[in-house]
């Protein structure tokens, strides 16, 4: 690992391409950043939860008495005091409801039950060990395929009788919704002719995100102006804000919700949990600022998991390895109450790229979510919704198929692509791919891991009894969301906000709708504005989280910064650069139509030496406008995209087994990325790093369990496992690009792919590492005891 | 109770109650670079440089156990406006991207350091291996490592001049 | 999470402290390390009602060798052992030890006597202990007693420490040029409990049969536990792969885990029989003996 000399600051003008250094890096190295918890109001209180120990139970009785005698502790709030604001339930992204605190029962271990103010975080916490709560356990439901079973018990008592949901309608109490997207008929039916088919039942497992900064809120309502200030963990401020209006009555312009610095996301900090709602009530009850912040426990198990995918495949190809048909069934594990952030017309996300980059004719996905005693959520965990489990599914299973026609699995996919030409590709399951070059990117990263080699490798270590596998996923992502014509949530259409203002001394102020929590955006969307406007980027401060001052927008998750707010900045400046080149010409006395821009300069046409730069322009904008020209530079812009954009690559992944412990040891892993074109290749090389951490982690490690209770049995970090430096393997990264032809800067996005790409390629190393022990599919996470178990079935043993 | 807490070369004055953790009175004195992340002591977020040499995850010890002991934290590391070699090198090999293990995390590796000026890869996983970081999967933070390694054994840190 | 209330104590002396604890009996906790005891008083798992810190008492934190013996004081940090040039060079199973035991950080912290005294089931420092036979150095207010490990360790976080009384020192004998020993340990990540670990520590004769055996296995049973049978095997024998086998295999026996997210009861078992297999090679090829 070769270490660079430190060189300086960014100065000047740096746009696409350039690798340099984050802005924001300035306040987090010297412990200056401003975080939710770093937040201290005058007065503030203190709030702290009482959680249920059982997954579903009635509640009978509770007695908040010996709280209340605490030194400290202002009040207890229950359902009952939620129900006399109209806050006891509230609605969910999905179309559901959920409740705030128990409303007369639990439905999942952990459910918040009361909260707890006080004057102290101690008094909080002592209090809420004080309440008393009586509960009478009732039968639960873990097992997703038994919850629809007729004598299962009913989970939901307030919609029992309700058999038509948001999506659709519900065929048992525990259904939530059904959707299909394709031709059955036609699939079946060129299933049937293939010459080949397999079957594959493979589960996603239920994660969770866990950043390392939990999630927290405080709410701080003024009596005096009537202003709601709501410092949120939040991805999505505006959101935030529209939602709060509408479930508390306040007046949109009346509340104003800041998010701050936040410690990772990765989809966690996108829904409203019982825990903001709670701390809001108080401060509007109590009158003073009230904080909460989430312990580990309260975030692993209460908010937003992530997954839950139980997946049934059929491909049909023909002998020689072109595909022909997929089918697909799912049965989703959505939890208590359907609480997935996906796109009101998307209950089960964009699941539907599960053709992945294969040319399939014909397809069909079908998915049933149902309710069980488990935490609410399905968020999209680093990834577009529900892409990951797509891309998981489609590339496990052209292994699953490679091995059943005796292939090679690179060989198989290479036969099957998407071949340039076709783009933009209509897909069976309804998507119009944009661009691509996946065989480009397969051959880049076999070359890259010396794959052939390998594979020789691999037959000798074989004939000698050792165990190494090679695994391969080459993946397409669709994210972006999204179009106004099919997108939006809670009817919001999912376009995002940019606004620039160049002062008149050349400095500028960015600000859009997106909340970054990592990805880069000071940087990133400052070089978008120097690239597009020829201005300084250490002159540009950015600026997201405010929704008094940022534009409205849909917020940062899903890959959808670059897609949407990326677009978005640099069709503002667009904008801007239009009414500069007026100001230019007027400088520069002559026509508009003489003008051009050359080089980030306003340059004469033929006249190389006349040029004016921005600085100038700007200074003149607000000090010699010419006549007739509204003063000024500035602008916002609200880019809704055409389509979506479809970021791919090729990993490949190199493993050897511990034959004694069954221990995977990951030796290798190439990523090769394209996401069109890249605006910073140092930071997206980071998000590539960080994605394929988190892709290792789930297929290795992070895991949400149940027992057949219902208790949760990941409850801290020291049971949801996020792996450290040294389990961590060393990653090699590279890219090919290939523009998206729609948008305005041709990138994709990044921060997703390496998540939803990667779990694949280590799944399939190791399958492909005991292949000839007639092993086909292994769940995630794997475990050393699910290979160990192979291994010692297969009478392998060893020291 | 009242106690007395040097942090960073100064000595401060808190009230605490002998449960209070060493992290929330290191906050609650206005450092609030040192954060918190979990309860099982498993994610290192939190720690900062005990009397110089050794490292503690400030919600495993309670801020009485601190008396007579000096503690530095992230706030304590650079020198005016001169960047301590890890901050610096932090910066410039992309060892961040939300900030919020990095304070932990560059204490973890200072007193690596200390013990070890010149580690190998591999040696700085297994000595930050205490600390997680969800965004960057180490790898640049151990690039970040190995350069501050590198300018701390250079003459009086040229090449931390920014 | 934050700890439920208790009473601060911060003897200066060890009479203090060992009159604290006389006077609290099992109210009152030991503050040592504190690296088990503050997030489990964090969960409330632990709610003592006083703390005796004894993290000021003076002369607790030597690691000498007398009499035969590595002297740990109850205040020496798993960092102060797993960075001591000596120990790596000579105590191979101690250092193993030293470099696995929770996580870099924690090890700033940790102490051995403190682990010991803790006696979790998956105590780490407990298998080295039982392996090497350690013994245990008691004060109270009847005086000193020196304790073998076997006898300290009584049962799942339960040692033969009375009220009022306080484990001040762990010894281990000083290994002669024919001993040396290793611990295996898996874990599913950096900082986890051991899904299974084995400690091992071999002394050959001159004439390269083993003269003693020390076998302690550790999260593979209600507490960490000595592998008599493996040890009986081994001694006076000369190494081979089927005696190691046949004395792994006592390992496996003898496990007697709690199946939970680590690994099945099987799984443990069985790793049990190959961490004890895999350190008594790597015991071997310290000593420079190779096993056909």
């Amino acid at each position: 690992m070769s270490v660079q000399t430190p060189n300086l600051e960014p100065k000047g003008i740096q746009g696409l391409g350039k690798p340099i250094k984050r802005k924001e890096d300035a306040r987090f190295i010297v412990g200056k950043g401003t975080y939710l918890d770093d937040i201290n109001l005058p007065g503030m209180l203190y709030m702290a939860l009482v959680h249920s120990p059982y997954a579903h139970a009635k509640i009978l009785n509770i007695d908040a008495s010996e709280a209340l005698k605490i030194p400290g502790v202002k009040a207890v709030i229950t359902a009952k005091d939620l129900a006399a604001a109209g806050l006891s339930w509230i609605p969910t992204l999905a179309g559901d409801k959920q409740m705030v605190l128990a409303d007369g029962k639990v439905l999942y271990q952990y459910q918040e039950v009361a909260a707890v103010f006080a004057e102290t975080r101690q008094a909080a916490a002592d209090g809420a060990a004080a309440v008393q709560v009586e509960y009478e356990p009732l039968p639960v439901v873990v097992d997703p395929y038994k919850a629809t079973d007729p004598d299962a018990p009913v989970l939901r008592e307030d919609i029992k009788d309700k058999m038509e949901g948001a999506h659709g309608p519900r065929r048992h109490h525990n259904h939530i919704w059904n959707w299909s997207v394709g031709s059955k008929e036609e699939t079946e039916k060129a299933l049937a002719q293939s010459e080949v088919r397999i079957k594959q039942h493979m589960v996603y497992p239920r994660s969770h995100p866990a950043p390392l900064e939990p999630c927290g809120c405080i709410g701080d309502m003024n009596k005096a102006t009537g202003r709601l200030t709501v410092y949120m963990t939040t991805q999505a401020p505006h959101a935030i804000r529209t939602v709060l209006s509408l479930v508390t009555g306040i007046p949109e312009n009346n509340i104003r919700v800041i998010s701050p610095d936040i410690g990772g996301g990765f989809g966690n900090k996108v829904p409203v949990y019982p825990g903001y709602v709670c701390a809001i009530v108080g401060s509007i009850v109590l009158g003073a600022p009230v904080k909460w912040v989430e312990t580990r426990t309260e975030n692993l198990t209460t908010t937003g998991f992530a997954r839950d995918f139980h997946m049934d495949i059929e491909i049909g190809a023909t002998k020689d390895g072109k595909v022909t048909a997929m089918k697909v069934y799912t049965l989703a594990d959505h939890g208590a109450f359907d609480a997935a952030a996906d796109p009101s017309k998307y209950p089960a996300g964009l699941f539907s790229i599960c053709t992945g980059s294969y040319d399939f004719q014909k397809a069909y996905a079908e998915v049933d979510a149902v309710y069980t005693n488990k935490a609410p959520g399905g968020v999209a965990y680093r990834c577009s919704f529900r892409v990951t489990e797509a891309s998981y599914l489609i590339e496990r299973s052209m292994d699953v198929l490679a091995h059943e026609l005796k292939m090679d699995p690179a060989e198989l996919r290479l036969k099957n692509f998407i071949r340039p030409e076709q783009f933009p590709y209509p897909s069976a399951l309804g998507w119009t791919y944009d661009s691509g070059d996946y065989e480009k990117t397969l051959k880049v990263a076999l070359e890259r891991i010396g794959y052939y080699e390998l594979r020789k490798e691999q037959a000798e270590k074989r004939a000698r009894g050792e165990l190494m596998g090679i695994g391969i996923s080459t993946f397409t992502e669709i994210v972006g969301a999204g179009p106004s014509k099919d997108f939006d949530i809670l009817g919001i259409k999912m376009f995002d906000g940019a606004e620039i203002r160049v002062h008149p001394s050349g400095s500028a102020i960015v600000r859009a709708g997106t909340r970054h929590q990592g990805q880069g955006h000071e940087t990133t969307w400052a070089q978008i504005v120097s690239e597009e406007l020829g201005l300084d980027v250490d002159k540009i401060i950015v600026e997201e989280g405010d929704t008094d001052t940022a534009p409205y927008g849909l917020g940062t998750y899903a890959s959808r910064s670059t897609p949407t707010a990326g677009g978005a900045m640099a069709l503002a400046a667009r904008r801007i650069r239009e009414k500069a080149k007026k100001i230019a010409a007027h400088l520069l006395e002559v026509s508009e139509n003489d003008v051009e821009w050359v080089d980030k300069k306003f340059v004469v046409k033929g006249v190389p030496s006349k040029s004016v730069t921005m600085n100038e322009v700007a200074f003149a904008a607000y000090t010699n406008p010419p006549p007739g020209l509204e003063p000024g530079l500035e602008t916002t812009y609200y880019y809704d995209p055409p389509n979506l954009t479809f970021p791919h690559g090729a990993y490949v992944c190199v493993v050897d087994i511990d034959k004694g412990t069954g221990e995977v040891k990951v030796r290798r892993f190439v990523a090769i990325d394209d996401c069109g074109t890249i605006i910073n290749p140092m930071i997206v090389e980071g998000q590539v790093h960080g994605g394929l951490t988190e892709g290792f982690a789930i297929a290795f490690m992070q895991e949400i369990a149940f027992d057949e209770q219902g208790n949760h049995l990941a409850s801290n970090f020291t049971d949801y496992l996020l792996p450290t430096a040294l389990e961590t393997p060393r990653w090699e990264t590279g890219h090919t690009v290939t523009p998206s032809p729609h948008h305005p800067l041709g990138a994709k996005g990044v921060g997703e792919s390496p998540t939803v790409g990667s779990p694949a390629a280590f799944v399939n190393a190791v399958v492909d590492a005991l292949a000839h022990l007639g092993v086909r599919h292994i769940d995630m996470p794997i475990t050393r005891e699910k290979v160990w178990r192979i291994l010692r079935q297969s009478g392998i043993d060893s020291f | 109770m009242e106690i007395t807490l040097n942090i960073n070369g100064t000595e401060k004055k808190l009230n605490v109650e002998p449960r209070t953790l060493l992290v929330q009175a290191i906050r609650d004195a206005g450092l609030t670079g040192t954060h918190i992340g979990c309860d099982s002591s498993s994610c290192g977020v939190c720690t900062v440089v005990l009397d110089g040499k050794t490292a503690v995850k400030s919600c495993t010890m309670f801020a009485v156990q601190a008396e007579g002991h000096s503690i530095t934290t992230i706030e304590g590391l650079a020198q005016g406006d001169k960047l301590h070699p890890l901050q610096q090198a932090f910066h410039d090999q992309h060892g961040l991207q939300c900030g919020y293990c990095t304070p932990g995390m560059i204490m973890a590796a200072y007193v690596l350091l200390q013990h070890n000026p010149n580690p190998s890869e591999e040696e700085i996983r297994f000595g930050l291996s205490g600390n997680l970081c969800r965004c960057t999967g180490y790898q640049n933070i151990v690039k970040a490592v190995q350069q501050a390694a590198q300018m701390l054994q250079q003459p009086t840190g040229a090449a931390a001049d920014d | 999470m934050i700890p439920a209330a208790f009473e601060y104590k911060r003897p200066m002396s060890l009479e203090e402290a060992i009159d604290h604890l006389a006077k609290h009996g099992y109210d009152a906790r030991v503050l040592a390390g504190g690296q088990s005891l503050i997030p489990a008083m964090r969960y409330r798992l632990a709610q003592p009602g006083v703390l005796v810190d004894i993290n000021k008492l003076p002369n607790l934190s030597y690691l000498s060798e007398e009499g035969g013996m590595l002297r740990i004081g109850a205040l020496v940090r798993d960092t102060d052992v797993e960075f001591n040039k000596d120990i790596q060079h000579r105590y191979h199973l101690i250092s193993d030890v030293s470099m696995v035991v929770a996580d870099p950080i924690v090890r700033y912290r940790g102490t051995v006597v403190g682990s010991l005294c803790h006696n979790d089931p998956s105590g780490d420092w407990a298998a080295a202990a039982i392996a090497a036979r350690a013994q245990m150095v008691i004060k109270g207010k009847n005086g000193t007693r020196v304790e073998p490990i076997d006898q300290f360790l009584v049962d799942s976080f339960a040692t033969s420490l009375g009220e009022g009384e306080l484990a001040v020192e762990v010894r281990f004998p000083t290994p002669n040029a024919l001993t040396s020993g290793a611990y295996e340990k898996i874990e599913r990540k950096v900082g986890d409990y051991a899904t299974a670990a084995a400690a091992v520590q071999l002394e050959l004769n001159p004439d390269g049969t083993i003269k003693e055996a020390g076998i302690g296995i550790t999260a593979v049973a209600h507490m960490p536990l000595r592998v008599v049978e493996g040890e009986n095997l081994l001694r006076g024998q000369k190494p081979s792969m089927e005696l190691i086998r046949a004395a792994a295999e006592e390992a496996r026996k003898i496990a007697d885990p709690t199946p939970d997210a680590r690994g099945s009861a099987e799984y443990k078992k069985d790793m049990a029989r190959v961490l004890v297999g895999r350190g008594l090679l790597k015991a071997l090829n310290r000593l420079g003996v190779a096993v056909a």
